[in-house]
């Protein structure tokens, strides 16, 4: 179901959370909120889901108003950051729950569990208690406990942030083929750009409670909306006020006239991708992104010279859309 | 079995200083053993002797003597109360204590801290106080005085000032034990709970008091104890008539003032393993439910 958030406001006595926040989520979609800790984007995952009030604005879920309704009203799936797990019931249990609090008949609940337990790919495990789990088990058990209700909405509260990264790895792959199994609309919350763009079909950026950009992950790379979008998404060089991706930058062979002059200062090997960082004539520091071909073709190595050549770099308006009142003398 | 286990460690602490060997691990052995010697003599000093006392004396000329002791009209009555007592003090301290820490622990209030400093107040406070407090208020010139007497209600000697003496002397222990437990918990399992569908009533049953079951059980062990030893409150207030409101320690007290030494320890005796009881029920009881949740 679609998801629309309007002007929503919420604090946290001095601190503003969210400042005026409107998304609109579209039914079936898998999005991500991106932002660095304390941009608001959990406290608006928690709003949706009712585990939060918000000062002002609305939620609507599938257009109904649900601003003012419970948590569990909602018809919303949620799985927290650290789980949340029973503790005193086993995986089946806690699987069941809310079948159980919604007084299904037991053999109903009995083949739903199993279903998902196998769909989580934790069968076999049904008897064990959450203290006996992995890190990634905990998690998927989770997941199978808030899908276990059929939720219209899933929501996921940094998901794969207490894994480590393997686990992590296949756990995003995981998410992404569930989700289109199952077509459920899913918002997550992350810190991590590369898991947003690797996993999300949206994006949501967000910084100090609002929203800086939303779209596609390649749009908000190709065309990043302010300095904030375009330096939280993606590698990027700062000159000055200019902004300029290290893949953009073409490294030439010193004799060429083309480019302008730099010095090789370290040379970091990253299998396919190798870093190169340069100091330009007049001392400025970049870094830039070339393939392995490409370095092998260059010779790259430590203290040579070469030449680069920049195309125009992206400058963004003093102020990141907010109107900030100008100075007077 | 600890014991042993202890003197492996002093062991292997020496082990490493193998210079000078032997010495060290002598010095720590000692050492370990000597603190054990005085945290057991104190015990024994304090606890351990002066029950095995009771108990000696009791059983000292037979247990007919006892068991006739024992089953006195006076002694039966003052068992049955006792008991009764607990029963109703219990469950309503249970309750009030579980639903006070919610209140303390979850709740934003103004007076918040105020309300937490009441809640220890009959710890502070002399029971003999509490005892004197209930009877100027509920007494027959207290404030409710008339109005009780005029509607045929007896609270002062009688069980009804029994039970709210005991319920007052015993009241901060479920809270006590239960607010730290729920402060640990915390509300994650709550909110996972309102997401699936369950309303505060249904997450209050199946999440919240399971994950707090140990501090509400230990909670209510203590209470049941102090409810079943309390002397000074239960003393002012009933008046202490005997075979109508004597509870156990009351009777213990009066076989002793008149010389039934017998008596007196006989239904110590009975005190004392209502005392063991409870203890032991708790630990079967965690134990049993331990053991599933780790299997």
């Amino acid at each position: 179901m679609a998801i629309e958030v309007r002007n929503v406001d919420k604090r946290f006595d001095d601190f503003v959370a969210l400042d005026d926040v409107s998304i609109t989520v579209q039914d079936g979609a898998l999005t991500a909120l991106l932002g660095p800790s304390g941009s608001g984007k959990s406290t608006l995952l928690r709003i949706i889901a009712g585990l939060e009030t918000p000062d002002g604005g609305e939620v609507l879920i599938g257009g109904r108003d649900v601003t003012h309704s419970p948590a569990r009203t909602r018809d919303v799936g949620f799985v927290f950051q650290h789980y949340a797990p029973f503790k005193h019931m086993t995986v089946h249990d806690n699987v069941a729950f809310g079948l159980s609090v919604r007084k299904r008949p037991k053999d109903e609940i009995g083949a739903r569990v199993k279903e998902l337990l196998s769909l989580v790919r934790l069968d076999g495990l049904a008897k064990r208690y959450p203290s006996q789990l992995s890190g990634g088990q905990l998690q998927r058990m989770a997941l199978a406990r808030a899908l276990a209700v059929q939720p219209q909405v899933l929501l996921l509260d940094e998901p794969f942030g207490a894994l480590d990264a393997q686990v992590r790895a296949e756990l995003r792959e995981w998410l992404r083929r569930l989700h289109d199994e199952i077509h459920v609309t899913t918002i997550f919350v992350t810190h991590d750009q590369e898991e947003a763009m690797e996993v999300a079909q949206e994006i949501v950026v967000m910084n100090a409670g609002r929203i800086e950009q939303a779209g596609p992950p390649g749009e908000l790379y190709e065309s990043p909306a302010n300095e904030f979008v375009m330096s939280f998404i993606g590698p990027v060089n700062r000159l000055g006020d200019a902004f300029l991706r290290p893949h953009d930058i073409q490294i030439l062979p010193e004799d060429d006239a083309s480019g302008e002059e730099a010095l090789v200062e370290r040379v970091v090997r990253l299998g396919f991708e190798v870093r190169v960082e340069l100091k330009l004539h007049d001392s400025r520091e970049i870094w830039a992104q070339v393939t392995r071909e490409n370095a092998q073709e260059l010779e790259l190595r430590e203290g040579q010279i070469l030449s680069v050549r920049m195309p125009a770099p992206r400058v963004f308006a003093a102020s990141s859309g907010s109107a900030r009142p100008a100075l007077r003398a | 079995m600890s014991i042993s286990s202890a003197a492996g460690v002093g062991r292997a602490r020496g082990a490493p200083a193998s210079g000078s060997g032997h010495a060290g691990e002598r010095a720590a052995r000692a050492r370990t053993l000597g603190v054990r010697s005085i945290a057991l003599g104190y015990l024994a000093l304090l606890l351990l002797a002066p029950v095995a006392m009771i108990f000696y004396r009791t059983f000292e000329h037979g247990v007919g003597q006892v068991w006739s002791a024992v089953t006195q009209p006076n002694a039966q009555h003052a068992f049955w109360l006792s008991l009764e007592i607990v029963a109703i003090v219990v469950p309503l301290n249970t309750v009030f204590g579980v639903g006070m820490a919610l209140l303390l622990e979850r709740g934003r209030f103004w007076g918040k801290g105020l309300l937490g400093v009441l809640i220890d107040l009959p710890f502070a406070i002399s029971p003999v106080v509490v005892g004197l407090a209930i009877v100027l208020v509920y007494g027959k010139t207290g404030w409710f005085g008339d109005w009780l007497a005029g509607h045929g209600i007896q609270v002062i000697f009688s069980v009804p000032g029994m039970v709210l003496a005991t319920a007052v002397v015993s009241l901060p222990f479920v809270v006590r034990e239960t607010l730290p437990v729920l402060r640990e918990l915390g509300t994650d399992g709550e909110q996972a709970a309102a997401t699936l569908g369950a309303t505060p009533w249904q997450s209050f049953w199946r999440v919240t008091l399971p994950g707090i079951r140990w501090g509400v059980v230990y909670g209510v062990v203590l209470t049941t104890a102090r409810a079943l030893g309390e002397f000074g409150a239960v003393s002012i207030v009933s008046g202490r008539i005997e075979g109508q409101t004597e509870t156990l320690p009351l009777y213990v007290q009066d076989r002793f003032e008149n010389f039934d030494l017998t008596g007196a320890y006989a239904a110590a005796v009975v005190l004392a393993l209502l005392a063991l009881a409870t203890l032991l029920a708790m630990n079967l009881m965690t134990r049993r439910t331990r053991r599933r949740a780790q299997a």
